[in-house]
């Protein structure tokens, strides 16, 4: 199952790789990663979508509490929470008919960059799910897909 | 050297204030090889009296000195190595010192921050490298954290669940200078190692413990840890109930008593693993579910509510779920647990008939061998160095079939007397832990029971112990095999003995007395005993005995990897 994990964490030089490391070395999936500075710039938060049973959960967030790094972890996923992902695609002009362009203008979601070749970028910023059908919709004409991994936080 | 500034506070050099911290945590002895990047500090090791350092021949000796030394006191072991190669060879120790929690802290120096990233002489990322096999690790970037540093180093090799630090030092910090205040205290806001135990734990755990009929303690390497064997014991008498321990748990509860059921797993006996199989009640104390432990578990104690105590969370409930966990200090727990039963002076149930099982199952004898031919038997000369010690003495051990019988067959009554290599299972720990054991120990007997490839594997260290005046007693059992390889290659490659055979062999007796030690072979099961009482009485002098023991005997019972705890090969 799907998990999104939160983790405060010092800003230190190694704080990241002490992280990956253990997620590599404990054979942790890891789906993505996402860590910016938190609102103390002393701290960073990171955002991490795991997946795996229960058993495996539960080790994943004893095993980062208990790095030395770590100032918080908390599963975000069995509360209420937001989640947000940013997405860009590239898509050749010529792939794209007036019908399409329409639709992509009226979606609040979605942003369209203009280049100076003949592509443009769509940016999307949505809950992972949702950006998941987006790339799906668009996967046959895109040329280039970038994504940041989700951020999350509870709501409750 | 101490320069003046201007409000007269006096400044040190990194080295300096090395050396300072050193005295201020009370560290009186430190294991190490100098090399470029820590001549500074040997330098001002050498211009003081406090802190004694003792040079080993490489540096993995350094570290299983320096665990010998912590799982033999209650003490943090140091270590002090170089950049690069000195720090890479101190590897092997660390992981070892991580997989069997043992509070030690090694320095390793580093090149010039200037330098670091540029492939220079003598440079490996040693935080890089030693980040999964260390509790936590750190690279000073300025002189001004360097006693708060280790400070904090310290702190966290001893605290909780004990484990190794590593300290990056470069060179050019240790020429740096500042003021000097060693800090009484650490502050980590994401460090807590004192856990607070919950009442409804311990509640819900002594209700289990006062229902079960059939009940078994499972105690491991943290009741040592916790310096909880005297509680453990105290509780376990007051209940009556069977107690088991693991490898690294030996000599946490009294090995000659009629509550111990001996050592469990892989080669534990048949009444421990048969108890732990149809017990109905587990108590894990400060032990961790291994797979050496467990052996196949979806097979493991199947009828068991398991009471799992143990200071780090993530021990709990990664190998088998545990019913009724408490997260916290083993002693503290074991403690609330015997003031709920004992000072309430509340009766358990009557486990006459777990016990008349367990008699039975007793039976079988698993440990059991015999000396009749005239090869010597390699459990004799275990069994006969502890009659003669009088199950006195701090045993190291390497790692193999020597180790299992060393465990099975010396009976530990008391803990820390009983130093090897359970983690990691390391080869070469048992000479160079036996070094840390006896500088910890100066007025004991330290006996090294290794085999002949084990004991090649960190030989070098003779020379240290003669540079020291070492009197460790060798026990070599020399069946001139890898035994557990050829063991293993004998049950599950039908005797194809790939590798396993020790070709090629040097005299040890030669080799002893070239150290400057005294040597003896001994080949005839009626010489084991003169041989081992001669050995003891060369009160400062190591002495090497090299027991030509019986090639073929193996190590029983077994349960084969991935097997159920009642599935064991008795013969």
């Amino acid at each position: 199952m799907r998990h999104v994990i939160s983790v405060l964490l010092e800003n230190e030089s190694g704080a990241l790789s002490r992280v990956a490391g253990l997620f590599s070395a404990r054979s942790f999936n890891i789906e993505s990663l996402s860590v910016a500075p938190s609102e103390d710039l002393s701290t960073s938060r990171m955002t991490i979508v795991t997946s795996g049973n229960d058993q495996v959960i539960e080790q994943i967030i004893k095993q980062l509490d208990k790095l030395l790094d770590v100032i918080e972890v908390s599963e975000i996923t069995s509360n209420e929470h937001i989640e947000r992902e940013i997405a860009f695609v590239k898509i050749n002009n010529e792939n794209i008919d007036d019908k399409m362009m329409e639709k992509f203008s009226k979606n609040e979601f979605l942003k369209i960059h203009k280049t100076k070749n003949s592509e443009i970028i769509i940016e999307c910023v949505d809950s992972p799910q949702k950006i998941n059908d987006f790339l799906e919709s668009v996967k046959n004409i895109a040329i280039k897909i970038v994504r940041s991994g989700a951020v999350g936080i509870n709501s409750n | 050297m101490k320069q003046n500034t201007d409000n007269n506070k006096e400044k040190y050099t990194g080295a300096e204030i090395f050396v300072k911290c050193l005295e201020a945590e009370g560290i009186d002895l430190v294991f190490g090889y100098p090399g470029g990047a820590v001549l500074h500090i040997y330098d001002e090791l050498h211009k003081q009296n406090e802190v004694t350092h003792i040079l080993v021949r490489h540096e993995q000796g350094a570290v299983h000195a320096a665990e010998g030394f912590a799982k033999s006191s209650e003490k943090v072991g140091v270590v002090l190595v170089t950049s690069g190669p000195g720090a890479t060879n101190a590897i092997t120790g660390i992981a070892d010192a991580y997989m069997d929690s043992v509070p030690i802290v090694v320095f390793t120096g580093q090149v010039r921050t200037a330098l670091i990233g540029n492939d220079a002489f003598q440079e490996v990322d040693t935080v890089g490298i030693t980040r999964p096999c260390v509790k936590h690790n750190f690279m000073i970037t300025d002189v001004k954290d360097m006693a708060s540093t280790i400070k904090k180093a310290f702190y966290v090799a001893s605290s909780g669940r004990p484990g190794p630090v590593v300290v990056d030092i470069p060179k050019d910090i240790t020429e740096d200078s500042c003021e000097f205040e060693y800090p009484d205290k650490v502050h980590m806001r994401s460090y807590r190692p004192n856990i607070e135990i919950k009442n409804n734990d311990i509640n819900t755990a002594v209700k289990s413990i006062l229902n079960s009929k059939k009940p078994v303690i499972y105690a491991g390497g943290g009741v040592i840890n916790s310096n909880a064997s005297s509680e453990l014991t105290e509780l376990a008498k007051y209940l009556n109930f069977p107690v088991t321990n693991t490898l690294m748990g030996l000599g946490c509860y009294p090995g000659d008593d009629d509550q111990f059921l001996q050592m469990l797993g892989m080669h534990g006996s048949y009444e421990a693993n048969m108890a732990m199989h149809d017990c109905d009640l587990l108590i894990a104390v400060g032990a961790r579910f291994d797979d050496r432990i467990t052996g196949r578990l979806d097979k493991f104690s199947p009828n068991a509510t398991v009471i799992h105590i143990d200071v780090d969370p993530s021990s709990i409930s990664k190998n088998i779920k545990a019913h009724i966990p408490i997260i916290g200090d083993v002693k503290d727990a074991v403690k609330q647990i015997s003031k709920q039963i004992i000072e309430k002076k509340l009766k358990p149930q009557n486990i006459d008939e777990w016990w008349a099982q367990i008699n039975e199952w007793r039976k079988k004898d698993s440990f059991k061998y015999t000396q009749d031919s005239e090869i010597i038997k390699p459990q004799y000369v275990v069994d006969r160095l502890y009659d003669i010690t009088n199950g006195d003495a701090f045993i190291t051990s390497d790692v193999g079939q020597h180790q299992m019988w060393a465990a099975q067959l010396y009976k530990f009554n008391k803990p820390r007397r009983w130093i090897n290599s359970g983690g990691l299972g390391t080869m070469g720990f048992g000479l160079p832990s036996a070094m840390g054991t006896q500088f910890a120990n100066p007025d004991s007997l330290v006996c090294c029971v290794t085999g002949e490839a084990s004991i090649q594997m960190c030989i070098q260290e003779l020379s240290t112990c003669l540079q020291y005046g070492l009197p460790i007693k060798i026990i070599n059992l020399n069946n001139r095999y890898m035994g557990m390889v050829r063991q293993w290659q004998e049950f599950f490659y039908e005797k194809r003995y790939a590798m396993s055979y020790m070709d090629a062999l040097p005299d040890f007796v030669k080799l002893a007395q070239s150290y400057g030690h005294i040597g003896h072979k001994i080949d005839k099961p009626s010489d084991v005993d003169d041989a081992i009482k001669d050995a003891i009485k060369q009160k400062d002098r190591l002495v090497f005995l090299d027991f030509i023991t019986d090639q073929n005997e193996n190590v029983f019972p077994m349960i084969a990897t991935g097997a159920a705890h009642n599935k064991m090969i008795l013969s």
